[in-house]
């Protein structure tokens, strides 16, 4: 395999403490090495550019049934930003929901290597697998639903952990998945009903139990197996003014609770697009919204074993699509646009709407400011992190934008006096106004690669440059010392949209901005071992016999063709 | 002057139809599922012909033989039910009015008795077709 | 001695059954019996074994004389058709496994050909509704566990998709179904009476082609609007009582099929469908679901969105994919004479298309991929018999709900013959070759 010398560069390091002091990054064999290993390298003059591990993303909806209604029911998002056959790089197409194809093509412009399919229907996971395979380039794993699995509403109702850790294991190794999705805890299963569960204290129909006991239970069944993430939550009631108290009602369940695995993750709980989930008010129009970060990040700042991200309002057209199927239907009936819903047996359920967050409308600018507080009043940027919960708030390609809002306080007055048309509303009802803070390079390294490396239990891999970890390395056009964050905001965009060069797995599969591999994708999931557990057994087999419209022989996904290159992550909780 | 009959045609599938496909479309059994077509005995009392004896079926779009039998997931008076497959579709409506799809039900037809004439099976009935040996 | 093989998947129709039972001899290499399975399904497997099975590729002269040629002739033929011509059609896909409509999609990207599944005279029509109104709907194990109000509209599984009724719709006994059929209303709506309106509650016997204004007549009765004494043939009061009767579910689903996707109005029919579907939302929970027919016409959906982003339709002659119904659908490329070459296989045209298509096909240079002798295998140049997917090789399929399910090899193809997915292979290289990409 090639070897590369990556001079000159800065480098950001939050794992080695390096703050864009000029270093050589050495890669050999796959792996960051010493430079002193390498014999004949290639040299790649980084000078005045940024040299980072490549990009981590913790949460995003890139592969699986609900992203391919997403594309089948939208011809309209491939409206002409479709690029022909170039070379090794296929035909592309699509905007929010983009072919697999232009999907790893986009992710690998940005510098990114790993991203974790964030909701993964157990019934579908070949489909889920399929898109992965063919996404070229970044490694993927993808986290299967639990929060409204009968299953685990019916060992958890009973108290039952260690039953539900052994299902869980169960269901990781038949799914290839890599760890706990829980959606809306209970309100989906409530859904099968045309119902939702509003509070962490509603009563989830005929299973009578609560999403407090559901969040509960789940992280104690993720820490009883010891897996690498943690529980994974997106809370109830997303989207609605004045959530942001369910929300801190979901968080506070954590309390009490310690990490216990061998992957150096110290959190148990971890919250998606807290942007959704941080609102006050009784309504969505100026006069009855405010934004709650503030007062989220209050008790959020006082955890240690929390972690979140943001899921900004990019301000696009997109589409959204989630797990959480009465909020869908909820949606369509707001904005009128197509609505899709699968409701999935035994499991779960998905919606599909498309959206267009207006900058013309007062909400859409308030949710945009909403997601930008989050990231400035977090204290522990290790602990936050960079999402747009693609492509619900926006799609992944306006990560580098976000950076931007970010870093620039100077690009966020822009927004309030140029683009959005209600700049002093916004001011009046969010935070966004009075914060000057501007996150660093070093931040934003946190935050896209060392921190989301982290809490998914693969920082022994991703998110640093420390000799041992996989050779990914990202160089952005975008030079520290010459670019003012105040003054040329653009440039921060255009350098993080368009990596110099991305190497993966120590092949270089960007270079000078284009396209030169397909890379050698990997699928990660998760085997845990547990004790032999005949009753869990006995009951998948019961319910695959009366409730399945599948046989359980038929469930597994096995096979080389689903996953032709596994990387498997062995947890032993058999003790 | 043999009596002709007008019609509302549709096809569709049949379980018969499904079986004889699946045992091979150049066997008879398949002539003998899809090569008719299903009329109420209404309709048959206006054709003035016997169940089981062959048909001419006319649309503008096309003419096929096939062999008249009565319906048998009837009555559908003015409905006529060729499963579908060649046979229909000598003379189903091709017009897609830009959607892609052929309008294979509501074919206006013409029915008359045609007892001389032979219900080709499928693989004769496309290769002279074709040919316009028909 | 014979061996048993459990858990097979049945690859005939959108029910795609996966309980069959398959008895085979010890060596693996003949079938003797199948369990399970309806008659249809049964037939599948078992014709499979036919004496008379064509095993090698031919090829006919002007004349209709066959002779038979090598795999790799069949392999250079067909690439040099297509990589010679301008806009190849390439369709069918729905009888094949995913592996291999995502080979066969790479070989379109590269011969910059039409790509079409039998979705263009199935459920085109209701992929182009969906993109303008979205689909409610469901896996069939909710139907089962859940629901208590059951629609059959325009389509008769009792025919089409034999195990349909008893697996998920009407009998099976579910979570919160105990009861089974007697849990269930059950309504059916076909011009005909056919053997499932036989089973209903209610069957409303509707004037041929009139759905659109049956469906919006619903709609007005579910907020208790004024109609007029008939619509479509049906009484008003029988259209009150049934749009009650739905209101009143705790959990229903509209099954439809061919009755509204081919008859006129096409996709305004399921735009209305669907929206019945949203409306009865509103007081209850409700899905709706097409009855897709090929067991893997789903999964050619599934495939092209996900590498290109549509399901049927699609036109990579440009370089890149494009989709505009009616224009780059088979029937209206044929009929217009806008290709030059026609690749076909997992489908039988020949039998399926109107005829006007089938001649236009007859002309070109063309090849089909088939196990069978088909009308389509009979009027082109080039016919490959290949290993039956589900019977002689396995992969991945999707139910008619969107379930991807994978396909049992339950014995070994004849001596020497290849898979799709191997013989597509050798034409992805070839034509690669060809065009130097
Ligand atoms: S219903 Fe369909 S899938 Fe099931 S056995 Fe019959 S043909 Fe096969
Ligand atoms: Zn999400």
């Amino acid at each position: 395999m090639a070897e590369y010398l990556i001079r000159n560069g800065f480098v950001y390091d939050p794992v080695l403490g390096i703050d864009g002091d000029k270093k050589d990054i050495a890669v050999k064999d796959g792996k960051i090495v010493e430079t002193t290993a390498l014999s004949k390298p290639t040299e790649i003059n980084a000078a005045g550019m940024t040299v980072m591990a490549a990009g981590v993303d913790v949460h995003a909806h890139v592969a699986g049934p609900k992203v391919c209604v997403g594309r089948n029911f939208r011809p309209e998002d491939k409206l002409f930003n479709s690029t022909p056959q170039a070379g090794i790089k296929r035909m592309e197409g699509g905007f929010s929901v983009p072919t697999t194809l232009r999907t790893g093509y986009n992710y690998a412009r940005m510098g990114y290597g790993f991203v974790m399919e964030a909701a993964m229907p157990p019934l579908f996971a070949r489909h889920v697998h399929e898109e992965i395979r063919d996404t070229p380039i970044i490694d993927e794993a993808a986290l299967p639903v639990f929060g409204n699995n009968w299953f685990v509403l019916e060992y958890l109702k009973n108290k039952e952990i260690e039953n539900t850790a052994a299902y869980i294991a169960w269901l990781l190794r038949v799914t290839k998945g890599f760890g706990i999705k829980n959606v809306n805890p209970g309100g989906t299963e409530a859904w099968g009903w045309g119902m939702n569960c509003e509070t962490v204290n509603d009563v989830v129909p005929y299973f009578e139990i609560t999403p407090a006991e559901i969040i509960r239970g789940l992280i104690e069944a993720n820490e009883y197996l010891g897996l690498p993430h943690c529980m994974h939550v997106h809370g109830n009631s997303l989207g609605e003014p004045g959530n942001y108290t369910v929300t801190l009602d979901t968080l506070k369940q954590a309390e009490g609770y310690t990490a216990k695995n061998d992957f150096g993750r110290d959190t148990v709980l971890h919250h998606t697009h807290l942007q959704f989930h941080s609102y006050g008010g009784t309504s969505y129009s100026s006069k009855g919204f405010e934004s709650k970060s503030k007062e989220v990040m209050d008790y959020v700042n006082k955890q240690d074993n929390i972690t979140f991200d943001l899921g900004v309002v990019t301000l696009d057209e997109t589409t959204t699509m989630t797990a959480d199927g009465p909020f869908e239907h909820h949606l369509s009936h707001m904005n009128h646009l197509k609505w899709a819903n699968v409701d999935v047996e035994l499991e779960t359920a998905a919606g599909v709407v498309p959206f267009i967050y207006n900058p013309k409308s007062y909400i859409a600018g308030a949710q945009w400011a909403v997601g930008i507080e989050l990231g400035l009043y977090a204290k522990d940027m290790m602990k936050t992190y960079i999402t747009t919960d693609h492509p619900n708030a926006g799609p992944f390609t306006r990560y580098p934008r976000v950076i931007k809002w970010l870093m620039s306080r100077a690009a966020r007055e822009h927004m309030l006096e140029k683009e959005l048309k209600y700049g002093d509303s916004i001011r009046n009802t969010c935070y966004i106004g009075e914060i000057d803070r501007e996150l660093t390079l070093f931040e934003i390294a946190q935050m896209t690669r060392a921190g989301p490396a982290k809490v998914l239990g693969l920082s022994h891999m991703f998110g640093s440059l420390r000799p041992g970890c996989e050779g990914d390395v990202a160089i952005y056009p975008y030079n520290p010392e010459a670019i003012d964050p105040s003054r040329d905001p653009e440039l921060i965009e255009r350098a993080f949209s368009t990596a110099q060069y991305l190497i993966k797995g120590g092949e270089m599969v960007v270079k000078e901005g284009d396209i030169v591999s397909n890379g050698s994708k990997r699928t990660f999931w998760v085997d845990c071992t547990t004790s032999e557990n005949p009753q869990v057994q006995r009951d998948i087999s019961e319910k695959f016999k009366r409730y399945y419209s599948v046989t359980e022989a038929n469930y597994e996904v096995s096979g080389h063709h689903y996953v032709p290159n596994p990387y498997v992550i062995e947890v032993d909780a058999s003790q | 002057m043999v009596p002709k009959i007008k019609l509302n045609l549709i096809s569709g599938r049949t379980i018969q139809q499904g079986v004889s496909m699946e045992g091979g479309k150049e066997k008879p059994a398949y002539r003998n599922a899809c090569g008719i077509i299903e009329i109420d005995p209404a309709d048959f009392k206006k054709l003035g012909a016997w169940r089981n004896t062959n048909v001419r079926v006319t649309s503008t779009f096309g003419s096929v033989v096939v062999k008249a039998i009565e319906a048998t997931q009837g009555p559908h008076p003015g409905l006529g039910w060729i499963p579908m497959g060649p046979w229909a579709n000598q003379v189903i409506n091709p017009n897609t009015y830009s959607t892609g799809m052929p309008t294979f039900k509501g074919t206006p037809v013409d029915v008359e008795a045609a007892s001389d004439e032979e219900v080709l099976d499928s693989i004769t009935l496309i290769t002279r077709a074709v040919r316009g040996e028909l | 001695m014979a061996k048993l093989v459990t858990d097979v998947v049945c690859p005939f129709c959108g029910t795609l059954c996966d309980d069959l039972e398959v008895s085979v001899t010890d060596d693996g290499k003949k079938i003797l019996d199948v369990y399970n399975a309806c008659a249809i399904g049964a037939e599948k497997f078992l014709h499979s074994q036919a004496s008379d099975r064509i095993t090698r590729p031919r090829m006919q002269d002007e004349d209709g004389n066959w002779k038979d040629v090598s795999y790799d002739e069949a392999v250079e033929y067909t690439a040099k058709i297509l990589a010679d011509a301008k806009k190849p059609l390439m369709y069918g896909w729905s009888s094949t496994n995913c592996e291999s409509q995502a080979v066969g999609t790479q070989i379109g990207e590269v011969t910059g050909a039409i790509m079409d599944n039998t979705a263009t005279v199935c459920h085109g029509t209701t992929l182009i509704a969906v993109q303008d109104v979205g689909i409610p709907s469901c896996t069939l194990g909710e139907v089962v566990n859940r629901a208590d109000r059951i629609v059959f509209w325009g389509c008769n599984p009792a025919h089409a998709h034999p195990r349909h009724m008893s697996r998920y719709s009407i009998y099976p006994r579910g979570f919160f179904t105990g009861k089974g059929q007697k849990s269930r209303k059950l309504v059916v709506i076909d011009p005909r009476c056919t053997d499932t309106s036989k089973l209903a509650d209610y069957h409303l016997q509707i004037e041929q082609g009139r759905d659109y204004e049956l469906f919006d007549a619903f709609r007005v009765a579910f907020k208790g609007e004024k109609l007029p004494d008939t619509v479509a043939g049906i009484p008003k009061k029988t259209i009150y009582e049934v749009a009650e009767t739905m209101k009143s579910g705790r959990f229903g689903i509209i099954f439809f099929g061919m009755g509204v996707t081919q008859s006129l109005s096409k996709n305004h029919n399921i735009d209305a469908a669907i929206s019945v579907t949203r409306d009865l939302n509103d007081y209850s929970k409700w899905s709706i679901m097409p009855m897709r027919g090929h067991y893997n016409v789903t999964g050619s959906g599934e495939v092209w969105g996900w590498l290109h982003g549509f399901p049927f339709a699609l036109d990579l002659s440009r370089g890149f994919a494009r989709y505009n119904p009616g224009d780059t659908t088979s029937n209206d490329l044929l009929r217009r004479d806008e290709v030059d070459a026609v690749f076909v296989l997992g489908s039988d045209p020949g039998a399926h298309f109107p005829f006007g298509s089938v001649k236009k096909i007859w002309g070109l240079p063309s090849v089909c991929i088939d196990p069978h002798i088909t009308p389509t295998s009979a009027v082109c140049k080039l016919h490959v018999p290949v290993a039956f997917v589900g019977v002689e090789t396995g992969g991945c399929a999707y139910r008619m709900d969107n379930v991807p399910i994978e396909c049992r090899k339950v014995v070994e193809p004849p001596e020497g013959m290849l898979t799709d997915e191997e013989f597509l292979k050798k034409v992805l290289t070839r034509v690669k070759e060809l065009k130097g990409a």
